[in-house]
Formats: structure tokens, C-alpha cells, sequence
């Protein structure tokens, strides 16, 4: 996984809720077996829209997503992160995201940050009053800065510490192995197995 | 103190448990499917990995397939490459696959229980949202992302991060008509979209005890619409009667020992959950939606709500954006909804009870003019059950189009799509702009509600069917 410390950039105020990972990349595109290539499918449906915010030349190059509450509802699909990240987007912004996509941008080094919506709105403000302004994510910190905007945020110190580390989930569990193994010495008989049965 | 039916299933799987770490848990089973898993599989060849226990994982092609001339190659290259790559995936690393073609195949969350697989006091996990279908057997089912789906695979375990536990208790019976799909309508409707958020909800009531097991599938596979971690039912006997004799359940001893244990799971009478909701039964009608997002629901007797009702300005907001997608005014009754196409099947509703109270209400009448009926089986065992009780023929005699079992017009990624502005009335499980087909408008509704539609050609309930005059004349 990518590290994530520290990162400074310009914003995309996306005025919605309950973006679901339906219209984060439709499921036309879940047919590719990589994990790059989806940056055009970003917001697919909605980018047909000249007015869409993503089509707004004075937002292109944003790295950071600030979005509505219930960001990221629906559908599992890895893919969304892929797509966001695969864009260019390295943290986005809510007062509430959906579990699973939380849990996905977090093992991919997308950080989520959760504020409260009164600091989203503070944020869009700023950004569309001055589409230049800076917003700087600050993991070690776990802090988020803007010109009149200065809010901490909360994230599990377990997740952080694997971030700032870009650490490898699968690794580090390996490192339990006998107590998996233990464990799995000791499941009653009766689960089931998946082999065919005669 | 005591604990809660979810508390009881995590606290059995605890691999590890340490300061400061999320507690790592172990996975009894791991379902697969073409379109989460090839970078997954990518990720364990990098790193020169193996399937930790092929013997707890089982894949099934399912959203990706054609529903029509199945013995054919696939025409999309891009789809047939992705199945292609789970075959030589699952090939390579061990792992039982049911292919198109196969009798077993279907969709994957109508698979595992239909194998026996699905157990009580289970941990159960697929890349795929639904998975919390499988709680109605009492396991805590989660969806998860295809990292997750690597580290299950070489590990078998997950590091989780806690949760809150909610009870969902619904006392009393449900009306004539009212089935388990307008419940968790209206459930969603009434917590939102993100009131199930970090929790792993718990359906408990006298409401639920009498729900069949398909209808207690239907009422957990949808807790995620509510943003839960999971939906859970305790097991009883109705679970232990469907599960006793399937391939996969425990036999002789086992069997006994399988069911002591799962009689200690329900949850104490002294437990205490972290939030609580409480319906009445009796005040549940169908229920059907009206804007993108699940939650957008209103009983089939309402109109289409005035984004002005709404107090809240996000949600404002958001019904003025459902209506303007959906192409609806507000004040319009909901019955006056016209459709293109009704679709009825999904890991939701593609069972056979769901398909046999589809047929029971389309038979000896005729699908409304200028409306597709779509009937996609869940399984290919569904679709043999269904054979087998003549239903295809009820549907195909109605004009309705009976299909290969799949994921289908639930997600639009195989040909089965709306073309747009298309209006449907679907048992699937989201209403999301363009989920069916780009430009395409979802309602939900149930299967009952489904197939009155189909005939009227506007949103209904079966009975608004009493009327001799849709029955074709003999």
C-alpha cells in the first residue's frame, strides 16, 4: 500500500449525498481484472454533463474530494477507490462515509477524512469562492487546513499507523500464523466444507 | 452481562485479540464470484501466495452472465475474459467453481444456502454487498472489497474493527399482500441509508419468528441499503428445517452437535443493545420507492412526496435531484406510475417462493401492453424447481420472458439493461441512477407488487387486480 503522511492540494466541492458507488464507477466498467484503468469512469454518467463540477476547468487537477454526507453507499466494488485514486484523487472529504468503502479507501492509501458538515460547508465555500485554494491532509496530525479552516479529525490509531507506514495488512497477519493455525485446530467438526460431497 | 446474538459469533472467531489492534477473525466461508476477485488472485501470484483453505471457499459466475443462449461464447469479449480469468483463477489455485452451464451455478448469495453452506454461527464473507443475506441463517455476513477478499484468501482471516449492535423488532402479523420485501423498505425508509451505519442490525419480533427462511434471506439482504455491517436473524427451528438434509449441512452426530450449539446463540435476555427500532407490523403496506436511493420509499397508496416536506436540507436537496432523475412530479399518486419493464428475480427476490407468488398473480392474465417482463431464476436449481412446477410456463403464456438464472437486470452488467428513460418496477435491491442500465429508472417493490404492475402497467398491488377483466378470456 501507498503511504499517506501528509498532502496539500486543490479541492472538488461535490455538492451531493449519497453518492453511491454505482455512479463512483458504473458497473459496466467492473469487468476489467486490473486495478488501473479507471480514471475515465469516474463519475461516468454524471461527467456527461458540461455543468458537472469535474468538467469545471478551474477544478482540473484537484486531488482532494469534498463531498456530502453517506459518501462512497452501495455496491462493494474495490473498483471505486481505483477509480478516484486512478484519477488523481488522494483524500476526500464527508461528514459520513459508507462502511465498506471506508474500509477499501483506507487498505488502498485514498484517506478518507471525516468532519462535521458545518466544516464540509466551510470548505466548499472556500474552494468555490477560490477554486486555487489549498487544503492540506495532514495524517500525522490528523488534521485538515485551509485558509480559515483548521479541524482535527479522528482515525483509528491502528489504521494510521499503517497508512503513515504503508504497511501490508496480509503480512502482518501472516505474522500470527500458529494462532491461526491453532485456531483452526480447535473449529468443532461439524462446520461446513465447501469440497464436493460424495 | 449478557450478550448479544452478533456479540456471540465474533467473540467465537477471535483469532487474536490485542491492545490497540483490531481483533483478526476467522472466515468459515468464503464465496467468490468473476467480477471482485481477479485482482485479488493477481495479488496472491505476486507475492507468490497460496489459497490458505480451499476447502472453505467456493465460486460461482454470476454477475457478469448472460441470461440468453447460454451455451453460446459470450459476445462481450470484455465479460468473456473475466470469466475466463476465474476459471483459470480458480483452476490454478484450487478452488470449486460452479461455471455457467453448471447446475449448481447461480447467484452466489442464493448458492451458498441452497448448497447448505450457510450455517448458523457462521462468519461468512464475498466481495460483494449482499452478503448479509446470509444472516438470516443467524451468521454475521458481510460484503467486503477485493483487498479483503486477498487476505481472506491467503489468511482466512480479517482484521475487524468493532461494532454497535441494533435491534430491528417487529411485533405483530403482516397484512394480506404484505410481504418481507415492503418490511425492509420500510425499515430503510425509516432509519435511512446511513442509520444502519457501523452497526450489524438484529431482526427480532414475532413478525420475523413467522417469516420463512427465503423471506428472512430477503429482509437481510437489504441491511446494507441501510449502511449496516450486517443483518442477523437468531436461528430456530424454521432455520434447522430448512438446512437439515442439504449437501453441505452437518450429518448424524454432527448434526446433533451442529444444532446444540447453535441453540446457544440467540441472544440473552439480559443482553443490551446500543439502539433499538420498533414496528408495528400491522401498520406495514407494499411499499415501493421513489427516488435513487433506497430510503426513498413511501407505502404504494402515497404519492410522490414534496422535496419542500423534507426538513433536512441534504435530503432536500436529494428528492429534488431523485425527481428530476426520475422523471416524476410530486403530488402524483404512486399507483399512477407507469412502467416500460418489470424485472422480477436478484439475491433479494430470485427464489423460488418469490417466484412462485410472481406466477400466481400473472397466471391467466397477460402482461400489460408495451411492458417487458423479465424473470431471471436466482439459480439454476431455482429455475429446474420452477420448471419443474410449470411456473416458467405461467410466465411465458402471460408474455413475460423467462431466463437463464444470474445477477441479470439487477446491476445491468450483462445485456440485460434499460435503455434510458425507461421506467421499471424491479425486486432487486437498489434504485441508484443508471444501476439498471444508463439513464434507466428503478422502482423497488416485491414480487407481488411486481407482477400486478406487469399486468395494469402501472405501479400496483395485487389487489387492485380483482377485477375479472385482466384475466384473459378462455
Amino acid at each position: 500500500m501507498e503511504k499517506f503522511t501528509t498532502h496539500t492540494g486543490r479541492a472538488v466541492p461535490l455538492r451531493r449525498s449519497n453518492v453511491d458507488t454505482d455512479q463512483i464507477i458504473p458497473a459496466h466498467w467492473l469487468k476489467k481484472v486490473t486495478r488501473t484503468g479507471f480514471e475515465d469512469g469516474l463519475f461516468e454518467a454524471w461527467r456527461k454533463d458540461e455543468g458537472f463540477v469535474l468538467n469545471q476547468p478551474q477544478y482540473a487537477g484537484a486531488s482532494v474530494l469534498v463531498a456530502g454526507p453517506e459518501f462512497g453507499t452501495g455496491s462493494s466494488r474495490e473498483h471505486a477507490v481505483w477509480a478516484l485514486e486512478n484519477y488523481g484523487f488522494r483524500a476526500v472529504i464527508s461528514s459520513r462515509f459508507a462502511d465498506i468503502f471506508r474500509g477499501n479507501s483506507l487498505k488502498n492509501g485514498l484517506l478518507t477524512v471525516i468532519l462535521p458538515q458545518e466544516t464540509v460547508e466551510q470548505i466548499w465555500a472556500l474552494v468555490e469562492a477560490d477554486p486555487t485554494a489549498e487544503i492540506t491532509v495532514d495524517l500525522e496530525a490528523r488534521e485538515v487546513r485551509a485558509e480559515g479552516v483548521s479541524a482535527s479529525f479522528e482515525l483509528d490509531e491502528n489504521v494510521r499507523w499503517r497508512l503513515l507506514n504503508g504497511l501490508d495488512d496480509i503480512s502482518i497477519t501472516l505474522q500470527q500464523e500458529s494462532e491461526i493455525a491453532a485456531f483452526e485446530s480447535a473449529r468443532p467438526a461439524f462446520k461446513p466444507r465447501t469440497q464436493p460431497v460424495g | 452481562m449478557g450478550r448479544t446474538l452478533a456479540e456471540k459469533v465474533w467473540d467465537d472467531h477471535v483469532v487474536r485479540r490485542a491492545e490497540g489492534e483490531p481483533d483478526l477473525l476467522f472466515i468459515d466461508l468464503h464465496l467468490l464470484h468473476e467480477v471482485t476477485s481477479p485482482q485479488a488472485f493477481d495479488g496472491l501470484r505476486l507475492a507468490g501466495r497460496k489459497v490458505r483453505r480451499t476447502d472453505l471457499t467456493i465460486a460461482t459466475e454470476d454477475h457478469n452472465t448472460p441470461t440468453l443462449d447460454i451455451d453460446k461464447p459470450i459476445a462481450d469479449p470484455v465479460s468473456r475474459v473475466q470469466l475466463e480469468t476465474l476459471r483459470a483463477n480458480c483452476a490454478e489455485f484450487g478452488v470449486r467453481l460452479h461455471s455457467l452451464g453448471d447446475v449448481e451455478q447461480g447467484v452466489v448469495h442464493v448458492v451458498g444456502p441452497q448448497l447448505g453452506l450457510t450455517q448458523p454461527g457462521t462468519t461468512v464473507v464475498c466481495g460483494d454487498s449482499h452478503t448479509s443475506t446470509h444472516g438470516a441463517f443467524g451468521a454475521l455476513a458481510f460484503g467486503i472489497g477485493t483487498s479483503q477478499v486477498e487476505h481472506v484468501l491467503a489468511t482466512q482471516t480479517l482484521p475487524l474493527a468493532p461494532f454497535k449492535t441494533m435491534a430491528i423488532t417487529v411485533e405483530g402479523e403482516l397484512g394480506e399482500g404484505v410481504t418481507a420485501k415492503d418490511l425492509i423498505l420500510a425499515v430503510i425508509a425509516k432509519i435511512g441509508t446511513g442509520g444502519g451505519q457501523g452497526y450489524v442490525l438484529e431482526y427480532r419480533g414475532s413478525a420475523i419468528r413467522s417469516l420463512s427462511m427465503e423471506a428472512r434471506m430477503t429482509v437481510c439482504n437489504m441491511s446494507i441499503e441501510a449502511g449496516a455491517r450486517a443483518g442477523m436473524i437468531a436461528p430456530d427451528e424454521t432455520t434447522y428445517a430448512y438446512l437439515e438434509g442439504r449437501d453441505h449441512a452437518p450429518k448424524g452426530g454432527d448434526w446433533d452437535d451442529a444444532v446444540a450449539y447453535w441453540n446457544t446463540l440467540a441472544t440473552d435476555e439480559d443482553a443490551v443493545f446500543d439502539a433499538e427500532v420498533f414496528i408495528d407490523a400491522a401498520e406495514l403496506t407494499p411499499f415501493v420507492t421513489w427516488g435513487t436511493n433506497p430510503g426513498q420509499g413511501a407505502p404504494l397508496g402515497a404519492s410522490v412526496p414534496d422535496p419542500a416536506s423534507f426538513e433536512d436540507p441534504q435530503e432536500r436537496t436529494a428528492a429534488e435531484n431523485a425527481l428530476r432523475y426520475m422523471g416524476l412530479t410530486a403530488g402524483t399518486p404512486l399507483r399512477e406510475v407507469k412502467v416500460d419493464a418489470v424485472f422480477v428475480g436478484s439475491c433479494t427476490n430470485g427464489r423460488i417462493e418469490d417466484l412462485r407468488a410472481a406466477a400466481a398473480i400473472v397466471e391467466g392474465r397477460k402482461v400489460a401492453d408495451g411492458v417487458r417482463m423479465l424473470v431471471v431464476p436466482g439459480s439454476v436449481r431455482v429455475a429446474l424447481q420452477a420448471i419443474d412446477e410449470g411456473l416458467d410456463k405461467v410466465f411465458t403464456a402471460a408474455g413475460a420472458e423467462w431466463r437463464h438464472a444470474g445477477c441479470s437486470m439487477c446491476l445491468g452488467m450483462n445485456p440485460d439493461q434499460l435503455a434510458p428513460g425507461e421506467r421499471c418496477a424491479s425486486t432487486s435491491n437498489r434504485n441508484f441512477e443508471g444501476r439498471q442500465g444508463k439513464g434507466g429508472r428503478t422502482h423497488l417493490v416485491s414480487p407481488q407488487v411486481a407482477a400486478a404492475t406487469a399486468v395494469l402497467g402501472h405501479l400496483a398491488s395485487p389487489s387492485d387486480l380483482t377485477d375479472a377483466q385482466q384475466l384473459v378470456e378462455a
